[in-house]
């Protein structure tokens, strides 16, 4: 097999990132036929050793072992690139670094001795160095396949920063805050889904994390005229991307009176109609 | 002292199959002494974390169970909460339900028959390498999956953690006109689902059968999919409210999931052979003409053969989906209301994998206080355990690597779904 090679890992995580690649029934076979896959357990039992061009990383570290093995990663690929929420910023489990996870585990297991975990789950950033990320729970496969595009002609991948508020503008939806009181992160959000959310008549609700300079506190402002109470605010921040550090404040933002900058400009909401409800913490 | 035949098996990360696990086998002499699967897939800990969030946000949370089954996941979730707070949901939403489940059966079962379990039967390490020799067949297998992720994406919004479903119903419901292309595809996939069978029939499968206990939801009148009460091969009949009282969770020391067991009756088996054995009657004529051409009889007690059980019911989740789409009309309102109430709530729903048990507890506000999630690969722990025992025991005349593939092969024939291990494998033969 010729062509750059590319390895596939997973660490904590629900494999969703990794099937986004399975899930191109177009061009699978044609990457397969540009990409030389040397390590990708999930699609098959032959495994290359490294060195790997190319590393796709899924998941966050949780275990004293994959903090280990994420070096073992890095010392092996050329370059590092996550895929989605739990790589790029610890993934849903990482709920646990606001939690006591001896009680976590007594919680949930009968033995709970059995159970080797961190207190934390962080993502590879945290770890090693990282060269790309791509973000989103999961990741947008159409973005996956720029990345590999990207990285195959050795230019730089074309991937926008900005939020999905840009998307609606682009889609021609409606803002579902302004028009419907919905409550949504679009403005703080990381674009990539094509805000599929609002395109379903729904607020946006974080899966692909922070964009890169978010105005939190006006952000809050919306959430809380929106109705949403303090802890309301605090859990539509701590989902899929529980430890971006952007979205930390914005848990922590929501506890506490409303900020100064709350919306002033908010038109009142129209009366729900069958198609567009309007309602409350639909976006926890 | 070492015995020159004694002989340990050791897959540390199993490929083809969703999420991490490892398999140890250890022989002495002529006797299999131990086998166990491991499941080292990091605990998440999705029980502890729902509690205190609302009522309206389990759908969307253990949706992330699983990359590869979310809507299992959404469903059951779904129903449980419905349950707590006493609403019922029927009509159009019920069958768009239906329709977006029909979906991730497709999607599921095709990624299991032609990337993870066909390439064992014909000696490839994977469809990549399969696809160098015969494009023709994983192309047909690519277009299969491609038709269930269209689905999942018209109605679900997304194909892998779908965004439009809700406590309720949808977020927004699919025009009849956003439907119409899908039932083309469809009508061009129902051909390669049903060549799909006919493909896999001709699969050889080596002589095994087990006497597992199977069980499945089941409905009077269908297949059952997003709903049902709880049946199995041994004449237990049980509410899906009654699970617990039945299924009883174990914690065993080599895995973060935990085995079940039925109270009183031991290893038991769920998934597409148990649905197949207890609902066959159901399925539609094309799909019951599938099976019998494939020479499936009444029951399927050969785990190797469940890859036929997946392509029949990928036969009857096309035709399904038809019907579905032709009938359909939109809801006047694309979900109903769910007030919280304070009162727990039970759900099951047929996941790809086999039967998928939530169940929540809600204060008065609305709030989770407790969650119980029961996935299909750890109630399947212990028959495949029991497997793969019998499996090797009768295979010791093969070297380390003959077994090892063979062993890893009797693995996938369950389609285990590690990563749903919210409390599973590499093989290892240690012949001393």
């Amino acid at each position: 097999m010729t062509g750059p090679s590319l390895a596939v890992w997973k660490f904590a995580s629900c494999d969703g990132c990794q099937l986004s690649i399975l899930d191109c029934e177009d061009e699978l076979l044609a990457i397969a036929g540009r990409v030389n896959i040397a390590n990708f357990l999930e699609a098959t039992r032959t495994v290359q050793p490294g060195p790997y061009d190319v590393s796709l990383v899924e998941g966050s570290i949780t275990t004293p072992e994959d903090a280990e093995r994420i070096h073992r990663v890095r010392e092996l690929s050329t370059y590092l690139v996550t895929i989605g929420a739990c790589a790029t910023s610890g993934g849903v489990q990482a709920l646990r670094n606001f939690a006591d996870v001896e009680e976590f585990r007594s919680a949930v297991y009968a033995r709970p001795e059995y159970i080797s975990t961190l207190s934390t789950s962080t993502p590879i950033a945290a770890h090693v160095d990282v060269d790309y990320e791509l973000h989103g729970c999961p990741i947008d496969r159409y973005q996956l396949l720029e990345l590999i595009s990207a990285l195959l002609v050795g230019r730089k991948p074309n991937i926008s920063s900005h939020s999905v508020c840009f998307e609606c503008k682009q889609r021609g939806n409606v803002c579902v805050t302004v028009a419907y009181g919905t409550p949504c992160l679009g403005p703080v959000t990381h674009a990539g889904c094509g805000a599929l959310c609002p395109s379903h008549n729904r607020g946006c609700y974080g899966c692909f994390g922070p964009m890169e300079t978010p105005n939190a506190a006006a952000q809050v402002g919306l959430l809380r005229a929106g109705g949403l109470s303090e802890a309301d605010v605090t859990r539509v921040f701590r989902t899929f991307n529980t430890a971006a550090p952007a979205f930390v404040e914005l848990s922590r933002i929501g506890v506490g009176p409303p900020p100064a900058a709350g919306p002033g400009d908010l038109p009142a909401a129209p009366p729900p109609t069958a198609a567009h409800p309007s309602h409350h913490a639909e976006t926890a | 002292m070492t015995h020159k035949s004694d002989r340990t098996l050791d897959v540390r990360a199993l490929a083809r199959v969703e999420g991490e696990g490892a398999m140890h086998v250890r022989v002495r002499g002529d006797t299999v002494e131990d086998v166990r699967l491991e499941i080292y897939e990091p605990p998440r800990f999705f029980e502890a974390f729902l509690r205190g969030r609302r009522h309206t946000e389990p759908p969307d949370i253990t949706a992330r169970i699983c990359g590869i089954c979310p809507v299992a996941y959404q469903m059951s979730a779904i129903a449980a909460i419905e349950d707590a707070c006493g609403v019922t949901v029927g009509g159009p939403i019920a069958d768009l339900r239906r329709l977006l489940y029909c979906g991730e059966w497709i999607e599921s079962h095709v990624l299991h028959i032609y990337l993870l379990h066909a390439p064992d039967f014909l000696g490839y390490p994977s469809a990549i390498d399969l696809a160098k020799d015969r494009a023709d067949l994983v192309e047909r297998g690519l277009a299969l999956k491609r038709t269930g992720n269209e689905i999942l994406e018209a109605v679900g919004g997304r194909a892998i953690h779908p965004i439009n479903v809700r406590v309720g119903g949808f977020y927004r419901a699919p025009t009849r006109a956003e439907l119409a292309p899908l039932a083309e595809n469809l009508r061009r996939a129902l051909d390669w689902a049903y060549q799909t069978v006919q493909w896999a029939a001709g699969f050889e499968f080596p002589d095994f059968t087990h006497d597992h206990e199977m069980l499945a939801l089941v409905l009077p009148d269908r297949y059952a999919i997003e709903r049902g009460s709880v049946s199995t091969t041994g004449g237990l009949r049980f509410p899906t409210a009654d699970f617990e009282n039945h299924v009883i969770e174990e914690h065993v020391e080599h895995s973060t999931a935990l085995h079940a067991r039925l109270a009183g009756r031991g290893r038991y088996l769920t998934g597409p052979a148990a649905r197949y054995t207890l609902s066959s009657h159901l399925l539609s004529p094309v799909a019951k003409q599938a099976a019998a051409e494939a020479g499936l009889g009444e029951d399927c007690r050969n785990p190797y053969r469940s890859i036929l059980v997946r392509a029949v019911e990928v036969v009857y989740a096309v035709d399904e989906a038809l019907r579905l789409i032709d009938a359909y009309e939109p809801p006047d309102r694309p979900y109903v209301d769910v007030p919280p109430r304070e009162g727990t709530g039970y759900g099951a729903t047929e996941a790809p994998r086999g039967t998928l048990f939530h169940r929540y507890a809600l204060d008065q506000e609305g709030l989770i206080v407790s969650a119980r999630i029961v996935p299909p690969t750890s109630q399947n722990q212990a028959s495949i355990e029991d497997d793969l025992r019998k499996f090797v025991q009768a295979r010791l005349d093969l070297d380390d690597e003959a077994l090892t593939w063979r062993c890893e092969q009797a693995i996938r024939n369950y389609d285990p779904c590690i990563s749903c291990s919210t409390h599973f494998l590499t093989l290892d033969i240690d012949r001393g």
